[in-house]
């Protein structure tokens, strides 16, 4: 089913850090909840269109108009780190 | 004004105490902080209790209870610690927003600030909703006022606690799977989950964006329905939100002449224990005493909804928790070495195990390659659950079923097994995946612990089944008040203080 | 200059991304600006606060549909969103709210010209979509990622809305790319919905290149460029790459599907470390936003409402002004200076004098001055009016020019002008006849020459005069009068 290698792949994509052990017990949860889940394949779903929005509302949309921002300082409130009333992150290379 | 039970006041008879001038918000509010006092510490219902703010605004809305005479105005509410509240910290109950302080307030709780509630607090969860006992909360784990050994339920397992210890009048959750019901039956309270879109999301941080709703969690249903007026309207801010059809009535129902309900067999089959089934039945006897009639249906592809519901929920959930990633709030790991670093650290350290495994799920199953085989697979099954529910109410009014399989149960007895908590959910999750409204209500007891009563309905039937519900509620006449038995709550989770309690030297809701 | 060998022909296409020119942003109501101090225009929204929403801006809804429709394209009766997944710190949400597989529109093509030759390209799709905010690197030399300490981001474009185009493999050479960019951009300045300036980056592009043995119908397999952010580089980058790649084919290698980024310093390409893994974005429908339903009748209001499009411009401007393709084309092609002739014409001068005048000394005005057409120092009704002083013989057209310069300078009329400058032409026969005279009488030597049989010696002649009457005698009058002078 899924493979201590794909938990590393899937782990990478979603850019969360598995220390060893967490990764092999990982897999294991992981590859039992995939097992209940493949009960789902017992269905015939030709057919069947899928359900991506359960309400029956199309065109919601808005005004091209001008809302108040955030004052800078609110949108820097949180920022872990700063520079030049820009968010910081570390070298990207 | 000193026989104000807590324990068993309504938030209808609280309003009429104040109307009539028999009690000020401030002595109303006074008696629930009273109580967060006297049992908190057994309960730990809250992350965060904000009694300055609560202190200072009941007398505000004394002062100015002429202008104030709204339905909600100086009645004490508790707030699940995921819809943001500009003030307040909030934390989702996670490590990754330890300290976050919103710059906005979420729409549904604005609308009740608006309406001058007075805000006790921010109540515990399962981290970022993800939960059916709150033990997954990084903070602490709430105790079932019931049976101080058991859960309480989750994911809004604080605000159902505290309701239900007397520490709140009324308080607002969040349902994505059940996480309103779930808690509200074990805890013998009643829980609401609105239809999808009919209150905002705006401001609820977002766990799996198609299924979750804010409702309430109140004391009655004549309650449930008073708050449920003020939390549902189209919001601008939010593209799903929608106008109700018709406006939120009070029920007064006291007989269900006419009702057919429906009763699926496949949600009997559901390992439902034996005490949770006597209560059930005894409820559809009262129904059929009111004048209903109860019949059996079948909603075939049931078992199927569960295992539908870990695809979607996560999938979404992988993509709506992937901003957490240290840049613009919230925790950052130290000293990360370059960006890489940055994100899989802080995402690694600020996220809990049960968080971690569902975005996990959540990735792979939309990972190149698996996407029609899982989450394609999932949304058509949903449309089959959605089928399944028209088909019924061609033929009844109303679904029955017992909100879950169990009462409340130990802690730590199925932390162990992620199937094990997933099985909880069994009843409540079809409604989410169909967008349906669903209640819980308290039915009886079994083992000393309560038993949850649930009614599903078609898409804004919420009025016919606040209706049915009241007079249920009425001819069941639970008793709401808990015990407080059992050795207390286990101990908070290492290492972790919650944040401030309130950023602003002012009134949050000022 | 690299053209491919006479066995291989290049197979380009070209994905464009262009920034909207709304009041706000796609998904949220901060103001779309530019070059503001950072982090002054955000929300919860684009900031991706926990719990914050998106919100279809139906403007920009309405502009991408524009530009699908001047694109020939199909406009779909349904359209969705779909979350794009990967991690970057210009990306807030860690997704980026677009379209995948129901875009707003499909199908369509765009004619344009190449040396004289018209091509057409299939457009494959137009789509909605937000703009990353703004990254700076700092630390380093460079200002690029490379060698930099840490970084900076500025949520300020953040959320703007993005249209992309995609066109279908068919532009033929690097030339074809460069025209085909240029004329394309042109298109979606004239109909309004975006600047296109590409200092601010407000229209950018990928190019897809490959190449193939010129009888066959197979694609190779391309190689993507980025980072070209002139057409020049654009043209640079595909004359780099084009023999680079026939160079391993005819070697016997095999392309790599992989991506090049162009180095402007350079002017070659390298590959670019892959940085997600082959991208795995995790395509899946929006679950914030409902779908769009375009209701046919207001497709067709907009398509009633659809500015003028060069093409029909230069068209018609061949038609109704009797201009010839060439002039048309430089006249008609940008709104501005085509509103600006008409404006003129309208005015009452000629058409195909204003055209010379428009063409002529009004443009290199405007290059020299650095302005915007309908923005110089000279009106349009100014100009017609002294396109008309010329036209009935009051101005000589070099005195004409001279007339111009100075309504420039002296922001003045054309008739002021000529009064205070005295530089009216001089058309009375008497005057004329003096100053011919003179001249034939002071230029003994060149008088025999024409006598002789040299008639063209007449030019000097009329230089001469010209030059005596500071350029203001009327060339006709004196041309007749030197004849007569000069014959008797």
């Amino acid at each position: 089913m899924i493979s201590e290698d794909d938990v590393r792949y899937v782990a990478r994509l979603a850019r969360l850090r598995l220390e060893p052990d967490e990764s092999s017990r990982m897999t294991g949860e992981l590859a039992k909840i995939l097992a209940h889940i493949d009960k789902m394949s017992e269905l015939d779903l030709d057919g069947v269109p899928p359900t991506a929005h359960v309400l029956d509302v199309v065109n919601v949309t808005r005004e091209d108009k001008e809302q108040p921002s955030l004052p800078r300082e609110e949108a820097l409130r949180n920022a872990p780190a700063v520079s030049d009333d820009c968010f910081r992150v570390p070298r990207m290379s | 004004m000193t026989g104000l039970d807590p324990l068993r006041l309504t938030a209808r008879e609280a309003k009429r105490l104040l109307v009539d001038g028999e009690v000020s918000s401030a002595e109303l509010t006074k008696v629930y902080l009273d109580q967060i006092a006297a049992v908190e510490h057994k309960v730990r219902a809250f992350i965060l209790v904000t009694p300055d703010n609560a202190a200072k605004y009941s007398t505000k809305v004394d002062r100015e209870m002429q202008a104030m005479r709204g339905p909600l105005a100086g009645l004490p509410i508790a707030v699940k610690d995921n819809m943001v509240t500009e003030g307040v910290t909030t934390t989702c109950a996670s490590k990754i927003l330890a300290n976050y302080q919103p710059v906005y307030t979420a729409t549904a709780v604005r609308q009740v600030w608006e309406d001058h509630v007075v805000m006790l607090g921010k109540t515990n969860l399962d981290e970022f909703a993800m939960g059916s006992s709150t033990e997954n909360s990084a903070y602490q784990v709430t105790a079932n006022p019931w049976d101080l050994s058991t859960v309480p339920g989750g994911s809004s397992g604080g605000s159902a606690a505290a309701v239900a210890a007397g520490e709140a009048l009324w308080a607002l959750g969040s349902d994505t799977g059940g996480s309103i019901r779930q808690p509200a039956a074990l805890c013998g309270i009643v829980g609401m989950k609105p239809t999808y879109g009919a209150v905002s999301r705006y401001g609820l941080i977002a766990f799996a964006s198609s299924l979750d709703q804010i409702g309430p969690l109140t004391r009655s249903v004549y309650d449930c329905a008073l708050l449920l007026q003020h939390l549902v309207g189209r919001d601008p801010r939010d593209s799903t939100s929608v106008e109700m059809p018709e406006p939120i009535a009070l029920p007064s129902a006291e007989r269900l002449d006419g009702l057919r309900v429906g009763v699926p067999t496949e949600y009997l089959a559901a390992g439902i224990e034996p005490g949770v089934r006597a209560r059930f039945d005894e409820t559809l006897a009262h129904i059929e005493e009111l004048g209903g009639t109860c019949v059996e249906i079948s909603l075939p592809h049931t078992e199927y909804a569960l295992p539908a519901y870990y695809i979607i929920a996560p999938a979404e959930a992988s993509a709506n928790l992937a901003r957490f990633d240290g840049v613009r709030y919230g925790f950052r790991c130290a000293d990360p070495e370059d960006l890489t670093d940055l994100y899989e650290r802080t995402r690694g350290e600020g996220f809990g195990p049960e968080v971690k495994r569902r975005i996990m799920i959540g990735t792979y199953a939309l990972s190149a390659g698996y996407y029609d085989a899982y989450y394609g697979r999932a949304q058509r099954v949903r449309t089959m659950v959605r089928r399944d529910f028209d088909k019924a109410f061609a033929e009844v009014d109303l679904i029955a079923s017992p909100t879950t399989p169990t009462v409340a149960f130990k802690a730590g007895s199925r932390t162990a097994d992620p199937l094990a908590m997933y099985v909880c959910d069994i009843c409540t999750i079809p409604a989410n995946l169909a967008g349906l409204p669903a209640i819980s209500i308290p039915c009886g007891l079994s083992d000393g612990l309560p038993v949850g009563f649930q009614l599903i309905g078609p898409a804004f039937s919420e009025n016919r089944m606040l209706e049915a519900a009241h007079a249920i509620e009425g001819a069941v006449g639970f008793d709401t008040a808990p015990q407080f038995t059992g050795p207390g709550a286990r101990p908070e989770a290492e290492g972790w203080t919650p944040g401030e309690i309130t950023y602003r030297p002012e009134d949050a809701q000022s | 200059m690299n053209s491919p060998s006479r066995a291989w022909e290049p197979v380009i296409g070209l994905e464009m991304h262009v920034e909207l020119d709304t009041q706000t942003k796609m998904f949220c109501g901060c103001a779309v600006t530019k070059g503001d101090e950072p982090n002054l225009h955000t929300c919860p929204v684009c900031l991706a606060h926990p719990g914050a929403l998106p919100v279809v801006n139906r403007r920009a809804v309405e502009y991408a549909a524009r530009i699908a429709l001047a694109l020939d394209c199909t406009v779909q009766p349904r359209n969705i969103f779909h979350r794009k997944n990967y991690f970057y710190p210009d990306l807030p949400k860690a997704y980026q709210i677009s379209q995948f597989d129901a875009p707003l529109a499909t199908g369509g093509s765009f004619e344009y010209w190449v040396d004289g030759e018209l091509l057409r390209c299939r457009i494959n799709r137009v789509h909605m979509e937000e703009d990353a905010a703004k990254l700076i690197h700092a630390g380093g030399d460079t200002g690029r990622i490379a060698g930099s300490d840490y970084s900076m981001v500025d949520f300020n474009r953040g959320g703007t809305p993005l249209i992309e185009i995609v066109t279908e493999p068919d532009i033929p050479s690097p030339e074809a790319a460069r025209e085909f960019l240029q004329q394309l951009r042109n298109l979606v300045v004239e109909l309004g919905v975006s600047e296109c300036n590409m200092e601010e980056g407000q229209i950018r592009w990928d190019a897809n290149v490959s190449v193939r043995p010129q009888s066959s119908a197979e694609l190779g397999t391309r190689t993507e460029l980025k980072n070209m952010n002139s057409f020049r580089f654009l043209q640079q980058a595909l004359d780099a790459e084009i023999p680079r790649q026939i160079e391993v084919l005819e070697a016997g290698g095999k392309i790599d599907l992989e991506t090049l980024h162009f180095d402007p310093d350079t002017g070659t390409t390298t590959p670019l470390r892959s940085k997600e893994e082959a991208h795995d974005y995790r395509y899946f429908p929006e679950p914030d936003l409902v779908p769009l339903e375009i209701d046919p009748a207001w497709v067709e209001e907009l398509r009633a409402t659809q500015p003028e499009l060069p093409e029909a411009r230069v068209e018609r401007f061949m038609a109704q002004y009797g201009l010839s393709r060439a002039d048309a084309a430089v006249i008609g092609s940008a709104g501005a200076l085509a509103a600006f002739y008409e404006e003129v014409v309208a005015a009452g001068a000629g058409a195909k004098p204003a055209a010379n005048w428009v063409m002529g000394e009004y443009l290199a005005h405007l290059n020299a001055a650095g302005l915007e057409a309908g923005h110089g120092h000279v009106t349009s009704e100014r100009l017609a009016k002294l396109v008309k002083l010329v036209e009935d013989g009051t101005v000589s057209t070099s005195a004409g020019k001279e007339v111009f310069a100075l309504m420039i300078e002296e922001r003045a009329e054309p008739e002021a002008v000529l009064e205070q400058h005295g530089l009216g032409q001089i058309s009375d026969i008497s005057e004329l006849e003096a100053i011919v005279a003179e001249v034939v009488a002071g230029n003994p030597a060149q008088v025999e020459q024409y006598r002789g049989g040299k008639q063209q010696v007449i030019g000097f002649f009329v230089g001469q005069v010209m030059k005596a009457s500071g350029g203001r005698a009327n060339p006709q009058v004196v041309n007749d009068l030197l004849r007569r002078a000069l014959d008797a």
